[in-house]
């Protein structure tokens, strides 16, 4: 499911730099082509159509396979993502004890779908399956911190500490 | 490090430290450097909860109170009880705090740490009884619980190579490589009836024994599956963070059986500690050549690469995530030619599961025989379980393999919140299946648990209330698997989708009987056609719950009743005239305003309108609005 980029690329020569010398430490390594997209990830955030092409061009791997394997994982993102990226469990254990009724108040709140971003760039929201936190379950993440038994009244006093 | 002399020397010199930390009966503690051990958990459950800070104030407070050289701070591996978390350990006294907050920090120091007097009010409740402290392995979570592949998780530091050899880390390494053949290893491993953790159940001995021989020289490879995917299973992410040496040190034996010399450990990367902890234990391990080249002087080499997965169920199926090493989309593959005669890049591979992995040097050490004797006959040893949903005590647990359900979720689990009823439990995730009340205590293994429609799998046990409709959670199973299907075989990509569908009009009260009929049709084509197992096997949330709550599908279909008060367009709510006040807490709450009446007369709600959001029902104060 591609979607047509809305953000402008705006990647940079130090960045392109970094990725370079990336791809050559890796480039001989057997099966090397997610380590260096995941660290191409790294280092632009997201994984737009320019740099598959720095990727394709200094490795030789097509383009066509490079975009195929960004679009099967779900890690690989092809929109850049918010400043604070929420990323609320539907995991089971999060799921019987309510987390479907956070994302739906996260959707109604932000007024974002799976995936989007809010135009200022600031969250963007995601669902995942089990952080692995199911002791406090129902858990939503921003960026790296975790949020834990929740109640969707939680959800905009949450928001309001992320500026 | 290259003879076993120097290794116990290590293990020796490490042996005080660490076996101050046991908790085994009738062992005396020796004295180590340390007045005390301050062991905090550093797991994913707890870190999210706050142990990460909880440690250092806790260093901090120490260093300011003098005792630098008196006590020292551990950060360990998984407890198993995530849902007290922050939980921590003070030997001697093996004082168990748990629910640790920042502010306790002070006084647990300057009472327990600088006086010696345990502070009681911030322990684990259980542990503390009239008769004084008892030890957490004497409470009813833990009791039953016998630790194998968790032997080490919570007890050590996991990034540190040296407490995992004093708890005999790398014997059977080395036992292997300098008194066993190929073939004493292998009837070894064959013996134990060890079974593949990951869910198949496959003898695990016998994997290796197809992988071993062929032309001498030949390229192979031996592969990790930490690619744990199963919503609500975190069992393989608490040893790789707890004990991650024990993988590596299976891995080598498996290579060394197999003869492969470049091993692969798949991992998530939505796990961050784990990884960072198998990078310091590999790092570490090639340090004390314990990976490399010549390794124990007995020119047997092995090394370990780490590839981070990016978020595709599909790639726990063993086909898939070697496609995915390969740097390719994680698409499976037929088999055979299976990855013991062609696997990674065309090479032969064995391909465990962590959890299989972790028990893997205690066959070595302590015998076939004794692996064999735990569990049932058919499922010999120890299983790991991730226990959640609605049970009290969620966090992991190791029991025997024939442990009852009963036991699990009333003895180990404490029973169901709020006292409500137990309705079912969910193994095996999106390829399992529900087992209900009627079936509480069976005996779980893999052969009964297949007898009665579900699977063992990986480990995630998702304990189910009277509150959980069943159609709902059939459908939920079916979200994940039609998101997670990978798209290369019609039966998966399209079967998932139909099937979707139908649970989705049976949950909207659309569906008629014939649909029923409709749905086990579609589960068999699936289940006989798909290439691998997750379409094989996402049918099997929806025929076991059929097969269990048949009812509670006639209710939807039939009665257009959701009898849970889950499927909202089969519900609506009601003011009950009686109880109402009227006050308008609800009628100023609704969205939509759906709610309508006088100031101090009862309320009514306009089912038009109304979007079912619940909100009234919150908010009210004298439960006037129900649910039907």
């Amino acid at each position: 499911m591609a979607q047509k980029a809305t953000v402008p690329f705006t990647g940079t020569k130090e960045q392109e730099g970094e990725l370079l010398k990336v791809i050559a430490e890796l480039k001989d390594t057997k099966g090397a082509l997610m380590p260096i997209m995941q660290k191409a990830q790294d280092i632009y955030g997201y994984l737009p159509i320019e740099v598959q092409k720095i990727i394709s061009d200094n490795t030789g791997i097509p383009l066509e396979k490079i975009y195929g394997v960004a679009t099967f994982y779900a890690q690989f993102a092809l929109q850049p993502k918010g400043k604070f990226r929420i990323s609320v469990c539907l995991g089971t254990a999060c799921y019987v004890k309510g987390s479907g009724k956070i994302y739906e108040k996260l959707q109604e709140v932000l007024n974002l779908k799976e995936g989007e971003c809010t135009p200022d760039g600031k969250f963007s929201l995601e669902s995942c399956r089990c952080v692995g936190a199911c002791g406090l379950a129902p858990v939503m993440m921003i960026n790296d911190d975790v949020h834990g038994r929740l109640v969707p009244d939680d959800v905009e006093k949450i928001l309001a500490q992320y500026n | 490090m290259k003879s076993l002399e120097e290794l116990n020397a290590i293990r020796d010199k490490m042996a005080d430290l660490v076996g101050f930390r046991s908790e085994e009966k009738g062992v005396e503690r020796k004295a180590c450097q340390y007045e005390r051990q301050v062991l905090v958990c550093a797991g994913t459950g707890c870190t999210s909860s706050g142990s990460v800070k909880i440690a250092a104030a806790l260093e901090e407070e120490i260093e300011k109170a003098g005792l630098k050289d008196k006590v020292c701070v551990i950060k360990t591996g998984c407890h198993g009880l995530c849902a007290l978390g922050p939980v921590m350990i003070i030997y001697p006294e093996a004082a168990f705090y748990s629910k640790m907050e920042l502010e306790h920090v002070p006084e647990i120091v300057a009472e327990h740490l600088v006086k010696g007097n345990v502070v009681t009010k911030y322990l684990y409740k259980e542990t503390v009884t009239d008769e004084g402290i008892i030890s957490m392995h004497e409470t009813p979570f833990y009791k039953k619980q016998y630790r194998v592949a968790l032997r080490n998780c919570g007890v050590i530091n996991p990034e540190n190579i040296e407490e995992y050899i004093a708890r005999d880390g790398y014997q059977a390494l080395n036992k292997v490589l300098t008194t066993m053949t190929q073939k004493e290893v292998v009837d070894c491993v064959m013996a134990s009836g060890l079974r593949g953790r990951g869910g198949g159940g496959f003898p695990t001995g016998k994997k290796w024994l197809f992988a071993m021989g062929g032309e001498p020289g030949t390229q192979k490879y031996v592969c990790c599956n930490a690619d744990e995917g199963d919503p609500g299973a975190f069992m393989d992410r608490s040893v790789l963070e707890g004990d991650p040496h024990v993988v590596l040190e299976a891995m080598a034996i498996a290579g060394y059986v197999i003869g492969a010399d470049q091993g692969y450990i798949y991992v998530r990367a939505e796990y961050p500690i784990a990884v960072q902890r198998l990078e310091i234990a590999i790092r570490q391990a090639e340090e004390y050549g314990m990976l490399g080249d010549n390794i124990f002087g007995t020119g047997f080499s092995f090394r370990i690469g780490l590839r981070l997965g990016a978020g595709a169920f599909v790639c726990g199926e063993e086909t898939a995530l070697m496609t995915s090493i390969e740097g390719n989309r994680g698409e499976p593959r037929p088999r055979p030619p299976f990855p013991a005669v062609k696997g990674l890049f065309a090479a032969p591979t064995i391909l465990n599961n962590v959890e299989t992995y972790a028990n893997i040097p205690q066959i070595i050490l302590r015998g076939a025989d004794w692996f064999s004797a735990m569990g049932t006959e058919k499922s010999p040893g120890t299983k790991v379980f991730a226990l959640g949903g609605k049970v009290n005590n969620v966090g992991l647990v190791e029991i025997p393999m024939g442990t009852t359900l009963r036991e699990i979720v009333e003895e180990i689990g404490g029973g169901i919140p709020n006292g409500k009823k137990f309705k079912a439990a969910q193994t095996g995730g999106p390829s399992g299946g529900c087992i209900p009340a009627s079936n509480f205590d069976v005996q779980i293994d893999y052969d009964n648990l297949i007898a009665i429609g579900s699977m063992m799998g990986s480990g995630g046990l998702i304990v189910l209330d009277e509150d959980d409709c069943m159609v709902d959670i059939a459908k939920f199973f079916l979200e994940f698997t039609v998101d997670e299907s990978c798209g290369k075989c019609t039966p998966c990509r399209i079967g998932t989708r139909r099937l979707l569908e139908m649970l989705t009009k049976i949950t909207e009260g659309k569906a008629e009987l014939a649909d029923l009929d409709k749905i086990k049709e579609l589960c068999y084509h699936m289940k006989s056609s798909s290439l691998c197992a997750l379409g094989q096997t996402a049918s099997n949330p929806v025929l076991s719950t059929m097969k269990f709550f048949e009812d509670e599908y006639i209710a939807h279909v039939v009665d257009k009743k959701c009898p849970a008060g889950v499927c909202k367009s089969l519900l609506h709510y009601e003011i009950d005239e009686e109880k109402c006040i009227g006050c308008t807490l609800c009628a100023k709450n609704c969205p939509v305003g759906a709610i309508t009446g006088e100031k101090k007369k009862p309320h009514t709600i306009d089912t038009s309108k109304c979007i079912k959001c619940g909100v009234c029902a919150s908010k009210c104060k004298k439960s006037a609005i129900v649910k039907k």
